[in-house]
């Protein structure tokens, strides 16, 4: 019970600071788009382009990293959007169970699975060094890899999820743990009262 | 052949998995692989079709369409956060408020301009109610009146451009995220004329549901009004105005005017001396987890496309809504009446990533027209959130709105703009050329 413990409680701490990781990276990605446009309209009048692939895809780079790395976190604090139709209107109990069930049927096979079919693609990026096909593009492989991380974290965290709900099952300690009740520091505001990151 | 009916089974069993409340994502990931084994098992389905899947989710990475959705989303945020949005309803307000209906006609003002800015229904339907809703019960407006302008004026970022939800509409369709926004732009305009239209009419024939505001309020000195005006109201309309602009002139990509915008927004900001390190950290927390949302939502519904494909799912429905009876008619028929009674339990991006690339072929091979088409989706989506008892808008407002105002208030709140969004329905139907004419 120790160990599990620990591992649950280790891997919310990687899961926050991850999320708080690539919460920076927005703002990075806002200036490079910014950057993007600026230098791409001015190019039109002066004939220079000062844009490259290069800053291009470091955009969409950035926010690959941001969803995939974040999808953990986003996971720990219950932002992944639900139809609370039923859901809402049930006691914490019964919402365990179907977060149970939900983790081992759903969530867990999923990312085994795509961890499964992603490894013989992404080996293959590696394996020939998977440039961008544009010139100036960044390298492949690396984003690719991040496939990997993603589904790894997202299934770590999916794991101590599962932990957490059948503790609320066991009737034990719980109380503490209903998904997105840990907001440091505040930083939940009001962006979802009722339903978990809706619309 | 027993192949056929998989495909129907596996469309009801994801929906019933769905309802169940498990995140949607991975619900239908989950569900997808499910159906999967099922179909490989009796001999319909292979395997090896889910190898695409890691390209599907690279395809998804390198999107550059949604590339502007968080650019929205963060730009929203900054606004509503900083305060920007609060300060520009209290001028509003302060200019119009003499006249009875002034402070509603503000909030569908602020409304359909803070909308624009967000585009998250839910996100405007909680800042206008927790900042409009007090000071109008206040001032003694009627609970009805005033909560029934909220929501409509909260969730008329559907279809008023730049919002995130068009952007990601246009993906899923197909067509180009500009054609789409100018699309919308004039049947959102005319949404927000009419529910001015109904205030001004209410405060004339009663006006004790809307009185004036108390002349202390509103006499103001001219100088000052002029300079809060300069400096409040001005800058946020210039920004949306420049984002807009910039899109519909094709000098920008959305993408680029998100990313100009959400700049912006942080100097607009910083110019209020509202800019601190909370409004920037919570605004990057909360991009990050709705996007995140919405990104994942895609993957989920890569892999159920992937197995639904595979099961000839796409075909079924297809031949289903092309065999319609009444073809062209009947398609829309049904096409509103699923998308209208899925709004009232599904968010926005399930029915996009789920229902709508279903709808979209038998509607492009009918020959229906795909901007014309999103932008009545768009609004259907907009009434279905608002309709009783299950609209996503009334939860949210129910949250922040207080315990004076009963939810039986607010459903009756919503009738009278329930019937304008029907008007406003069947005006699109009937005229196309309100969608499709600014559009080349």
């Amino acid at each position: 019970m120790r160990f599990i413990d620990l591992f649950v409680r280790f891997i919310d701490w990687t899961t926050s600071r991850m999320g708080r990781f690539v919460s920076w990276l927005v703002l990075v990605m806002i200036l490079i788009g910014a950057y993007n446009a600026i230098v791409r309209y001015l190019g039109r009048f002066t004939g220079t382009s000062l844009s490259s692939n290069l800053y291009l895809e470091l955009q969409w780079y950035l926010f690959s990293l941001i969803f995939l790395l974040g999808a953990g976190y986003a996971l720990k604090e219950n932002a992944h959007v639900r139809v609370d139709v039923v859901y809402g209107r049930l006691e914490r109990r019964a919402q365990a169970w179907i977060n149970v069930i939900g983790s081992v049927f759903m969530l867990i096979p999923f990312c085994v699975f795509v961890l499964w079919v992603s490894w013989p693609a992404i080996r293959n990026s590696w394996a020939i060094r998977e440039l961008s096909p544009d010139p100036g593009g960044l390298p492949r492989y690396p984003l690719k890899s991040v496939i990997l991380v993603c589904f790894v974290l997202l299934l770590a965290q999916g794991v101590a999820e599962l932990v957490k709900e059948v503790r609320v099952l066991r009737g034990g300690d719980g109380g503490t743990t209903g998904a997105s009740d840990e907001t440091d520091e505040g930083e939940e505001g009001h962006d979802a009262p009722a339903r978990p990151g809706g619309v | 052949m027993e192949g056929s009916i998989l495909a129907p089974l596996m469309f009801a069993a994801v929906f019933l998995i769905i309802f169940c409340g498990y995140p949607v994502a991975f619900a239908l990931g989950g569900a997808s692989l499910i159906f999967a084994f099922i179909g490989v098992q009796l001999g319909f389905f292979d395997w090896s079709l889910l190898s695409a899947m890691p390209l599907r989710i690279f395809g998804v990475m390198s999107n550059s369409v949604l590339l502007a959705v968080p650019f929205f989303i963060f730009m929203g945020l900054v606004l509503e956060r900083a305060r920007l949005a609060e300060d520009l309803l209290t001028t509003i307000g302060t200019l119009f408020g003499r006249r009875a209906g002034g402070l509603a006609l503000a909030v569908v003002l602020v409304g359909a301009m803070l909308a624009a800015a967000t585009g998250v229904v839910g996100a405007s339907v909680v800042a206008m109610g927790s900042i409009s809703l007090p000071v109008m019960l206040r001032y003694r407006y009627s609970a009805q009146l005033s909560s029934g302008v909220i929501l409509a004026s909260g969730t008329l970022g559907q279809i008023i451009p730049p919002s995130i939800v068009l952007v990601v509409l246009a993906d899923q369709l197909g067509i180009s995220v500009g054609d789409l926004f100018i699309g919308g732009l004039i049947p959102g305009l005319m949404l927000a004329g009419m529910y001015a239209l109904y205030v001004g009419g209410v405060a004339t024939v009663k006006p004790s549901l809307a009185p004036a505001l108390p002349p202390e309020m509103t006499d103001v000195p001219l100088g000052v009004l002029v300079r809060r005006v300069l400096l409040v109201l001005l800058p946020p309309l210039l920004l949306i105005l420049i984002v807009l602009g910039s899109i519909f002139a094709g000098v920008a990509t959305p993408t680029e005017a998100g990313a100009i915008g959400s700049v912006g927004a942080i100097l607009l900001a910083a110019a209020r001396g509202r800019l601190d390190l909370a409004v920037v950290r919570e605004s990057c927390t909360a991009t990050t987890k709705l996007s995140t949302m919405v990104m994942f939502l895609l993957i989920g519904s890569t892999a159920f496309a992937l197995v639904f494909r595979g099961l000839y799912g796409d075909v079924w429905i297809e031949n289903l809504l092309t065999n319609l009876p009444g073809g062209k008619v009947g398609l829309l028929l049904v096409a509103n009446l699923a998308i209208f009674v899925l709004g009232f339990f599904l968010d926005f991006f399930e029915i996009a990533f789920i229902i709508i690339p279903l709808l979209a072929p038998a509607a492009s091979l009918l020959g229906i027209d795909l901007v014309w088409f999103g932008v009545m989706i768009g609004m259907n989506l907009q009434t279905s959130f608002l309709t009783p008892p299950f609209g996503f808008a009334l939860f949210y407002l129910r949250g922040v709105a207080p315990a004076s105002v009963k939810t039986t208030d607010l459903y009756k709140a919503v009738i009278p703009f329930i019937v304008i969004q029907l008007i406003g329905l069947l005006a699109i139907i009937q005229w196309p050329e309100l969608v499709t004419g600014l559009v080349d």
